[in-house]
């Protein structure tokens, strides 16, 4: 038991939904979340509802953790804003990137996204013409930058219809799974960075 | 009595009516007062009396005109002026009193006029003649707002050396003496002025020089150290009794008590007050003072000109009118080349240059002093005397033609091209009027992000503590528009009201929007009434006392009923807003004339906001509702995002 809890990887979740009243499926995931040892989960928007965001108490709790997760809805093919307004402060030169700026060099990020748009729509020939993680190129590069290794998302495609056809139990229980996973260092990392969603691989390594 | 009356009753009706116009012309003030002077002069000689009495009266004009600068003057810049002091204005004297010297001499050898060819009363004429007017000088470039340019700070620094080298000179005057002139003048005493002269406190004459030495170096120790540490519980002792013309007569006392001391011992009573002034320059009480001696000053040096200009003997003059004339222009621009040379030797260019030059060319009214110094000791004999006041007063009278001159011409064709640098990047601080919980915020954080404040408040206690942290508090009521104006209000950016006083606090918004539009206002309101009252005195950022925290409290108490914390902050908002959105409405229709019962508009509007109001806390209406729930509405369910 000591021998596991001494290699446990931490994992730290960013959770940001502004309209948490009204989520049918984010704030499921983000309970399951706090739910489990090793992994901490911060609500941003709880933590910082006037958007004025603690850079050292932020940057603290990154060094303290191995692998950083943004959990959020898919907005405008993007994060919440709250997401971007932690990125524009906490990833600082001589932190995050440049001079001096390696305490994130090693670490593992990605993002675990709803989308309302269905799968089908997030296809070169869908109305979205990009798949998602080509829309989250952004993000990859900015965890490039920073010397993490960028895996893919996690998605829940048509998130509006999730509850309405029972798909939301599934995927929470898929996100517990990965997480517990990655706490256990089991998830196949190389293989994460290069398939199209960590849906794929999760069932493909019979944890689907 | 009635002597009195009439003389005052003339002196003050040439100066409403000589004062307006010159100003409206753009002469100045200090030109108006002259030539009201000048036009009383006959009236006065057909009542019989002579100016000259009240000159020695209205000159201690200049001495409170001191006092305000002394107060204006911080001893650490008083220090860091040293160099411009003995440099710039060592120098113009003595080059001044050389030259005019000299040429004094040269006349009376080429003139044949015995007197002056006398090296003795070439040299008392030098001295004399080199002062300039501090009281003409000083005020009109506060009129034209240059006292702070390059140029003005010069001249300051000028008027400053000569007042204090008038000391030395009142010494060494004697020694000039002739002994023939020293007994006419004693056989004449007991006729003409001498008769005054011994009303005069003279207690040190006959005392050896020791003792005479002593009590000059005590009584000024007696006024640096008695103006740091008694002039303090004093005031406070008399502010605490709240009588405000009490506290004008303290400041009175403080300033006509320290003239006369320094009479006593034979000093300058001009540069006692003026160290006086210095010494209080970082008081609490400083501006309080200001705001007292201000009116009185203005007064007495207005009457001061006024003199001056009734003095102006025009018997005298037409008797030997080119001659006079000439010389008063000739000594003009002999003291102009002077101050020309030095503002290049110390590198003042431009216009700065010139308003050196223009300002300080003239005779000032430290050479009537010394006149009747000279006339009285036997330095200068009489005639001579009167014809050289005469001099004195028509360079007066021409100077603030020089001024116009020089903002007419000079400033505009140099400054056109060349903005002088000092005024930029100075910015007015951010007065602060009452100083309680709501006040003392604001100050902090003004402060911590690098403002200069100027805080303003009745309460002793608090001014004195916060002085104590290095702010720069001062006493007195706010609400008083001279106080105001001696912290600052003319250059201020913003005032910040934060009196308790509610009727006060309206009276101050109404004023400065009056008087200083320029000047933002953050008003702090007590409740709505309160809040219609500042916005119809012209308030636009009102900030009610209890609102911002009754919000913040509101929000807490939905954080924990279980509220997420942002919805909790966008519910604080929206209340926020619409709060102020209804206020102001019901503030455009409000009326100070009208009685909120009788105005009909006011109560329409009121009763229709109550209406909503009620609806939307019984949850029938889903205005406020909707306010708060419309961000971040997904799409709807099964509803096509495509057309
Ligand atoms: C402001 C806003 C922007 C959105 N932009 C997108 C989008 O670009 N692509 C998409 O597929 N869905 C978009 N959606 C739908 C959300 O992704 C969807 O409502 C969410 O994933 C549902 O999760 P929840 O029930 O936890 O809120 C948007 C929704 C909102 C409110």
């Amino acid at each position: 038991m000591s021998d596991v809890a001494e290699r446990a990887q931490k994992v730290l979740v960013l959770f940001a939904h502004p309209a948490q009243n009204r989520s049918e499926v984010n704030v499921h995931l983000a309970e399951a979340a706090h739910q489990l040892d090793h992994v901490t989960l911060i609500d941003l928007y709880g933590e910082y509802p006037r958007l004025d965001i603690d850079i050292d108490l932020e940057q603290a709790r990154l060094r303290e953790h191995d692998v950083i997760i943004f959990l959020h809805p898919l907005y405008w093919y993007s994060t919440p804003a709250i997401l971007k307004e932690w990125q524009d402060l906490v990833l600082e030169y001589g932190f995050a990137y440049g001079k001096g700026g390696t305490a994130l060099e090693g670490k593992t990020f990605f993002s675990a996204v709803t989308t309302g748009g269905s799968a089908e729509a997030y296809r070169d020939n869908g109305y979205n013409r990009f798949t998602i993680r080509e829309l989250l190129q952004p993000l990859e590069q900015t965890a490039n930058l920073c010397g993490m290794t960028y895996l893919a998302p996690l998605v829940l495609f048509g998130a509006r219809s999730a509850k309405e056809h029972g798909r939301v139990s599934g995927h929470v229980a898929l996100f517990r799974r990965l997480l517990e996973a990655l706490v256990a260092e089991k998830l196949p990392l190389i293989e994460a960075a290069k398939a199209e969603t960590l849906n794929v691989v999760l069932q493909k390594h019979g944890m689907g | 009595m009635e002597g009195f009356l009439v003389q005052a009753t003339l002196y003050l009706f040439a100066a409403v009516v000589a004062v307006p116009i010159a100003n409206r012309l753009g002469m100045g003030s200090v030109l108006g007062y002259l030539i009201a002077g000048v036009a009383i002069s006959p009236i006065l000689g057909a009542f019989g009396t002579d100016p000259e009495d009240i000159l020695h009266f209205a000159e201690f004009g200049v001495v409170l005109m001191l006092f305000l600068i002394g107060l204006e003057l911080e001893p650490r810049q008083l220090w860091g002026m040293r160099h411009r002091l003995l440099g710039l204005g060592g120098l113009q004297i003595a080059v001044s009193t050389i030259l005019i010297a000299l040429a004094a001499y040269w006349i009376g050898r080429i003139w044949a006029i015995e007197e002056l060819a006398h090296w003795t009363v070439a040299l008392a004429i030098g001295l004399t003649l080199a002062l300039s007017s501090t009281a003409i000088v000083l005020q009109t470039l506060g009129e034209k707002g240059l006292t702070r340019s390059d140029g003005g700070r010069a001249s300051f620094s000028v008027l400053l050396s000569q007042d204090i080298a008038v000391i030395p000179m009142l010494a060494l005057i004697p020694l000039l003496a002739i002994p023939e002139l020293i007994a006419e003048v004693s056989h004449g005493a007991e006729v003409g002025h001498g008769g005054k002269q011994e009303m005069e406190l003279r207690l040190l004459d006959g005392q050896p020089g020791w003792v005479a030495t002593l009590a000059v170096i005590a009584s000024v120790a007696g006024i640096v150290i008695g103006g740091q540490y008694l002039t303090r519980p004093m005031f406070r002792f008399l502010s605490h009794a709240r009588l405000p013309e009490i506290f004008t007569a303290a400041a009175l006392l403080l300033v006509i008590g320290i003239a006369l001391l320094m009479t006593v011992v034979g000093l300058s009573p001009a540069l006692g007050t003026f160290l006086a002034g210095v010494v209080l320059a970082n008081s609490e009480y400083k501006h309080e003072l200001e705001a007292d001696i201000e009116p009185f000053k203005g007064l007495l040096l207005g009457l001061f000109f006024i003199t001056v200009g009734a003095g102006i003997n025009f018997v005298l003059l037409f008797e030997d009118f080119f001659a006079i004339l000439g010389l008063t222009l000739g000594l003009m621009l002999v003291k102009g080349a002077v101050l020309y040379g030095l503002a290049k030797l110390f590198k003042l260019r431009g216009a700065a240059g010139w308003l050196f030059t223009l300002s300080l060319a003239q005779a000032g009214e430290f050479g009537f002093v010394l006149l009747s110094f000279t006339m009285q000791n036997g330095v200068i004999p009489t005639e001579l005397g009167s014809s050289l006041s005469l001099m004195v007063a028509l360079s007066m009278l021409f100077t603030p033609g020089l001024f116009i001159f020089y903002e007419r011409v000079i400033a505009k064709r140099i400054d056109a091209n060349l903005p002088e640098e000092d005024e930029i990047g100075e910015t007015g601080p951010v007065i602060i009027a009452g100083l309680g919980r709501f006040g003392q915020i604001v100050n902090r954080m003004l402060l911590s992000n690098g403002h200069k404040t100027v805080v303003l408040d009745y309460h002793n206690e608090l001014i004195a503590g916060l002085r104590h942290f290095g702010v720069e508090g001062y006493f007195g009521d706010p609400s008083r528009p001279e106080l105001l104006l001696a912290a600052g209000i003319r250059d201020a950016q913003v005032l910040v009201v934060a009196l308790d006083d509610q009727e006060k606090s309206v009276q101050m918004v109404e004023h400065v929007t009056r008087e200083y539009p320029h000047v933002k206002i953050v008003a702090r309101a007590h409740d709505r009434q309160h809040t219609y009252a500042l916005y119809a005195a012209g308030a636009r950022d009102i900030v009610r006392e209890t609102f911002d925290s009754s919000v913040r409290a509101g929000r807490y108490a939905l954080e924990k009923l279980g509220h997420h914390p942002f919805q909790a902050e966008r519910a604080a908002r929206a209340y926020v807003k619409l709060d102020r959105h209804n206020l102001a409405e019901l503030a455009r229709l409000w009326d100070p004339e009208i009685s909120v019962m009788e105005n009909e508009r006011y109560a329409a509007k009121a009763r229709e906001i109550n209406a909503r109001l009620e609806e939307s806390m019984r949850g029938l209406r889903t205005e406020y509702h909707d306010r708060t729930e419309r961000g971040w509405t997904p799409p709807p369910k099964g509803g096509a995002v495509k057309d």
